[in-house]
């Protein structure tokens, strides 16, 4: 296992705090004798349609004055009954209901999801398979922590950062529609493969894109990690312990930030993740700040990871050679009659799992995204297709971290928490 | 398909049937028994509470347990120093349609690196199991959707309400295998429904109640059609 902490060389601020991160200069004097007033509570709400709650999330907060006493969220509002669907289609056709839940991350959730049923059927994957599912999974993980950080800013009021992050996360639109033929739904991945190799021209793109793609990071990196404004409103804003966010199943860059070094890609490695060089960033104080210094690390280690696994494209087939799992290809289909008749039966049928349960895990852009398969012999569905979306399981803790921050202040911390609730209602 | 098998639309609205495979009244027995070092613990501290256990899809170790013990045994999991478990990736629900409902545990320690699945396999007729959201803060949500989705009640539970469907969806619990894709009443009735709701009546005061008393819809049978006044 490589070296996993990561200190955060900042190194343009001369105010260094303690910690080694850039703290604010104090904005106003704090000894100011508050008048005593008798103070109503109050209840206000905010959403489900409401741009900073980053979906159609609904908060009601109680409040006194601008100090949140608590706060009860309120989801569902997308609820699309995906898993139910799921127990109704075939293996592959689960796949596009996959990218519709994290819509941010398409990819990471088409790979998991056949990681899962390979997993639980057996099937090993090709090298190349491998090394291009890595790839798409690191790509979408920038692609995830771009819109982050884009709305985050927005949420804070800068607003540049949200320009210089879109016009990146369009240059992977435009690779995922080269890859897939579409922006959003993907559906990239097949049980035993991918839907299709690369096209040609595909990683020279990709190239072209890690080549320019850190300068834009590092000049967002400059407007944003050593403002005065920034700091200020996410230092100390959102924090939890360690111990407490492990207690609340915390995953991803949220947990990480508290100094927790967990990462599904270190302790349950898969897609041989341990050969690739990279390090985990994690934070030490577990508020909003530390959470924007491990998303933007994450992104740079992500680019690490992206030009080793191009480095190690190896050749050969994409999908895995067994008729019973692969689809054969058109020509052989139009000409061989062996080969017809398997498209015949994998289309009308279905890849056929053993009985058994299996939970996969790998490391999505918002944390820990787990894929629940149970299947019974034979079977050419699900008997039951859970997500473990990192997410929802993220959410449920805003109502302790928000307690005693000001109304503006939840805003932050629900956007520092990176949630979609696409996957959190399903 | 089995003869008489309804198919098409028709197979939409009766929901999955009871499968073909045998019902596991008998214990899948797993041909290579486990070697996870926490299930050998687990024998030798509770014994009888321990069903039984195997090994699935390759090197997952899966571990039934008795459902009346799950808060014993879950405690001991998470707080003894060879386990710590201490975190609960996930809590869900397994209906296989034959009567019986498990609820699933995903557990993984970050000190040992291990993960650990326990399952509870509950009758349909009594779905009702210890909330460990007491022992893992993550559960408690996670309990919510399983009661929302499958119907278990959670003793013990702080905050008993539905999370995905509204609070006051009279349909039943979507996930489990008897309740049809397309939900219980007709379309005409969904509608006439949403479009019924009072949207003032969730901006109240009632709503910052952790724990309150469940809504009338919930008290009265999970909602089921025919009861709580449902089907109109």
């Amino acid at each position: 296992m490589g070296q996993k902490t990561l200190e955060f060389a900042v190194g343009r601020n001369p105010e260094m705090g303690v910690s080694g991160r850039p703290t604010a200069s104090p904005l106003a004097p704090f000894d100011i004798a508050e008048p005593e007033f008798d103070t109503q509570k109050m209840l206000i709400n905010i959403g489900p349609q409401h741009p900073a709650t980053h979906g159609v999330l609904r908060l009601v907060c109680e409040l006194d004055g601008e100090t949140v006493l608590s706060v009860v969220p309120h989801i569902g509002f997308l609820h699309s009954s995906f898993e139910k669907l799921g127990e109704y289609r075939t293996w592959n056709q689960i796949v596009p209901l996959t990218d519709r839940m994290d819509y941010l991350a398409p990819l990471i959730y088409n790979c998991a999801y056949v990681m899962s049923v390979e997993k639980l059927m057996g099937i090993e994957v090709t090298e190349r398979c491998k090394v291009v599912r890595v790839i798409c999974m690191e790509l979408d993980r920038i692609f995830g922590h771009l819109l982050w950080l884009g709305t985050t800013a927005i949420d804070v009021g800068a607003f540049t950062p949200f320009l210089y992050a879109f016009q990146q996360r369009e240059k992977i639109y435009t690779l995922h529609e080269a890859l897939t033929g579409a922006r959003i739904t993907t559906s990239a991945t097949r049980v035993g493969g991918m839907m299709a190799d690369l096209p040609t021209g595909w990683i020279e793109a990709l190239v072209d894109f890690l080549d320019k793609f850190p300068k834009t990071l590092g000049e967002i990196d400059h407007l944003l990690t050593t403002n005065q404004i920034h700091i200020g409103r996410t230092q100390g804003i959102g924090a939890i312990s360690r111990t407490d966010a492990i207690n609340y199943g915390l995953t991803g860059p949220n947990l990480r930030a508290t100094g927790v070094d967990y990462d599904v890609r270190k302790d349950r490695p898969y897609y041989d993740y341990e050969t690739y060089d990279f390090d985990v960033p994690v934070g030490e104080h577990g508020d909003c700040y530390d959470r924007y210094l491990c998303r933007m690390e994450e992104m740079r280690q992500s680019v690490r990871i992206l030009r080793q696994a191009i480095a190690r494209l190896p050749g050969g087939p994409i999908n895995v050679a067994d008729p019973n799992i692969s689809l054969p290809s058109k020509t052989d289909c139009m000409s061989d009659m062996e080969s017809m008749i398997h498209h015949f039966k994998l289309i009308t049928e279905g890849i056929k799992a053993p009985e058994g349960d299996c939970y996969y895990a790998v490391e999505g852009s918002k944390g820990e995204l787990g894929m629940y398969i149970v299947a019974e012999e034979g079977s050419t569905k699900p008997v039951r297709w859970r997500v473990r979306p990192p997410s929802f399981v993220n959410l449920s803790v805003i109502a302790k971290l928000a307690e005693g921050h000001l109304v503006s202040d939840l805003i932050m911390i629900n956007a520092s928490l990176d949630i979609v609730l696409g996957e959190i209602d399903r | 398909m089995k003869p008489g098998t309804p198919g098409g639309l028709d197979a939409v609205e009766t929901g999955p049937l009871p499968s073909d495979a045998p019902t596991r009244t008998v214990a899948p027995q797993s041909a290579t028994p486990s070697d996870h070092p926490s299930v050998a613990a687990l024998v030798a501290r509770f014994g009888d509470a321990i069903r039984r256990h195997r090994v699935s899809a390759g090197d997952q170790t899966v571990v039934w347990i008795d459902p009346a013990k799950n808060l014993e045994v879950l405690r001991w999991l998470k707080d003894d120093p060879t386990q710590l478990y201490d975190m609960m990736s996930d809590v869900t629900g397994v209906d296989y349609g034959t009567g019986t409902v498990d609820v699933v545990y995903q557990m993984f320690s970050t000190m040992h690196k291990r993960a650990l699945r326990v399952r509870c396999e509950l009758p349909v007729s009594a779905l009702e199991i210890d909330s460990v959201a007491g022992l893992w803060h993550s559960a408690d949500w996670l309990e919510r959707e399983v009661y929302d989705l499958f119907g278990v009640t959670f003793r013990g539970h702080p905050d008993p309400r539905r999370i995905l469907m509204p609070d006051d969806y009279a349909e039943g619990h979507p996930l489990r295998k008897d309740f049809p894709l397309r939900g219980r009443f007709s379309r005409a009735e969904q509608t006439r429904r949403a479009l019924a709701q009072d949207v003032e009546r969730f901006y109240t005061p009632t709503d910052l109640q952790h724990g309150g008393p469940p809504q009338e819809v919930l008290a009265s049978g999970h909602g089921a059609p025919g009861e709580s006044g449902g089907a109109a």
